[in-house]
């Protein structure tokens, strides 16, 4: 009988010290915002997991959620865990093509029926079956045909969790998230375009550790990543709370790291970790690099009024519909007038 | 459409309309108002000084009142003045305005604003406090009164909630925000707080007809 190692002996005989797997338990356990005490029964766990079958699935999208997992650094920990996953079915990643990676698809569907996670990255079009197709099978039918086994679904990346790019206006090709579609399953969002590697792992290593999926916000992100905006934990703050605002890219506001809101930051509106757990091995986020926050990982966000227009530009329309308020106003102040100085000859006339 | 896009979206545009268009109602039904007939020959010319003078004088209480209106007269400058300086002072209000207006100016800092915001809420509460003690003020006071005092209160009081949270979200309370200053919008042109700006038209017109009639001024 074949043996599946766990994730443990995986990680062991990937070199991987125990120094460095506790410090890994210990940085999940403080990201989920769970007590010191839960680290060493985090480390346990996931020593003892056996490798859960995966089904990636990409839809509309670029890749680039595939790409930040891929290419956080390598190698990190956090991607050897994700290594350390049996990811049965990975069409940007896996060697086998054709009716044999949808072969293999099946087969892990099969072996792992109501056990096995399903990741999409990418949106599903709704307005022709044709305009995305995977091995001849639509995006829509092969979504509902592997989620109908799986323990829980995660989406990966905003277009997967709300639309995202190709949702937005005028959403040509009719695209919808996967909670738009998948009603009857346990659904994370992991947002973000793209998400932060370390946060997909998080929600796996939860998943493994618990059996169970972690607490999540009213858009169905897991509140431990995404409880707090960008505004709230961004060390340029205090130059907002100062008024001190960059005004252009290369002014003298800009070189001094001052607050980016008059560039368009959506910081404030924007939940995600990017300012605690940042990108590229921790080195930075965009603010970081001095360029305001995107709000990627909100729904809609490409539609919000643009990425450079700040949070407090009202959206008045257009001068033409003031000027028309502007024009009925003096119509209806002249008939008033003309009604007052009737009333007013009236009685000047009765004296 | 989520609540803060409709917020920063139609709602404020609806109310943009009406206060543009209810303003300008206001000041064109009033300005062109036939004048009132001279029952006796004018004393003086009763031109634009005599109006610029009233505008000038009524800011200050006249002598004889000095003592009874003092504290009301002094919460109303907090309020007035903390209302003026959290709308045109704070930064975020400032790039606001520069969306349409095209340029932008210095503010202050955020807790400034903050402290100006409270001072005016302060002072808001004691005038209500005092209209509803009062009993000639009580008695004088209608539905507009009251109204007004809300919806002038509401847009600072949900805009220093913002930063405090109370465990709302941030885009729930921007949404409440906007749509608390769109409802004062709506009201601004129609009720006593028409008073913003028919002030010194009112005051320009009685300093007109005060001096024509040769009253002091």
């Amino acid at each position: 009988m074949k043996t599946i190692p766990t994730l443990g002996e995986i990680l062991q005989a990937q070199g991987v010290s125990r120094r460095g797997f506790m410090k890994y338990c210990a940085a999940t356990a403080s990201l989920l915002a769970l007590p010191p005490a839960m680290v060493p029964r985090i480390a346990n766990a996931l020593e003892q997991a056996r490798r859960p079958s995966v089904i990636w699935l990409s839809f509309q999208e670029c890749t680039g959620c595939t790409e930040s997992l891929t290419r956080s650094s390598s190698p990190t920990l956090e991607g050897l865990i994700f290594d350390s996953i049996s990811l049965d079915y990975h069409h940007t990643l896996q060697a086998a093509s054709g009716d044999a990676a949808e072969a293999a698809r099946h087969a892990a569907m099969q072996e792992n029926m109501g056990q096995y996670l399903v990741l999409v990255d990418g949106s599903i079009p709704m307005g022709n079956p044709g305009f995305s197709t995977i091995a001849g099978i639509s995006n829509y039918d092969m979504l509902m045909e592997t989620v109908d086994g799986a323990a829980a679904v995660v989406a990966i990346g905003s277009c997967a969790a709300f639309g995202g790019i190709p949702g937005a206006n005028p959403n040509p090709t009719g695209a919808v998230s996967v909670q738009d579609l998948v009603k009857d399953k346990p659904i994370v969002n992991v947002p973000g375009c793209p998400p932060i590697p370390m946060v997909i792992t998080a929600v796996l290593a939860q998943f493994l550790t618990f059996g169970q999926l972690p607490e999540l916000d009213i858009h169905g992100r897991p509140t431990a990543f995404f409880g707090q905006t960008i505004h709230d934990r961004c060390y340029r703050r205090p130059f907002y709370e100062q008024g001190r605002f960059a005004e252009t890219f290369d002014d003298e506001g800009a070189r001094k790291g001052w607050c980016l809101f008059k560039l368009g930051c959506k910081g404030p509106i924007t939940y995600n970790a990017c300012a605690t757990v940042k990108w590229n091995a921790g080195t930075s986020f965009p603010i970081e690099s001095g360029h305001p926050c995107l709000g990627c990982s909100e729904p809609g966000f490409w539609d919000k009024g643009g990425f450079y227009a700040p949070l407090s530009t009202g959206k008045f329309g257009s001068g033409e519909k003031l000027a028309g308020a502007a024009v009925a106003g003096v119509a209806l102040g002249a008939a008033a007038a003309v009604a007052g100085r009737r009333r007013q000859a009236k009685y000047t006339k009765e004296g | 459409m989520d609540l803060l896009e409709f917020a920063r979206g139609p709602a404020l545009q609806v109310a943009a309309y009406i206060l543009v268009a209810g303003v300008i109602w206001r000041l064109v039904g009033i300005i062109f108002l036939k004048e009132k007939p001279e029952f006796s020959e004018p004393r003086k010319p009763g031109g634009l000084l005599a109006a610029l003078k009233v505008i000038y004088t009524r800011s200050f209480t006249a002598h004889p009142f000095k003592r009874a209106t003092l504290y009301p007269k002094m919460l109303a400058y907090v309020l007035h003045i903390g209302f003026f300086a959290v709308i045109f002072l704070f930064v975020p209000h400032i790039v606001f305005f520069e969306g349409f207006l095209g340029f932008d100016w210095p503010g202050l800092p955020n807790n400034v604003i903050y402290f100006a915001g409270v001072a005016a809420v302060v002072a808001g509460i004691a005038l209500l406090v005092r209209r509803l003690t009062n009993p000639v003020l009580k008695l004088i006071s209608n539905f507009d009164d009251y109204f007004s005092w809300f919806v002038t209160l509401l847009p600072i009081v949900t805009g220093l909630i913002m930063p405090v949270r109370m465990g709302v979200r941030y885009e729930t309370l921007l949404a409440i925000h906007i749509l608390s200053v769109a409802v004062l919008m709506i009201w601004l042109p129609f009720g006593k707080l028409g008073h913003t700006f028919l002030v010194f038209v009112t005051r320009g017109t009685t300093g007109m007809v005060f001096e024509r009639r040769g009253a002091k001024t």
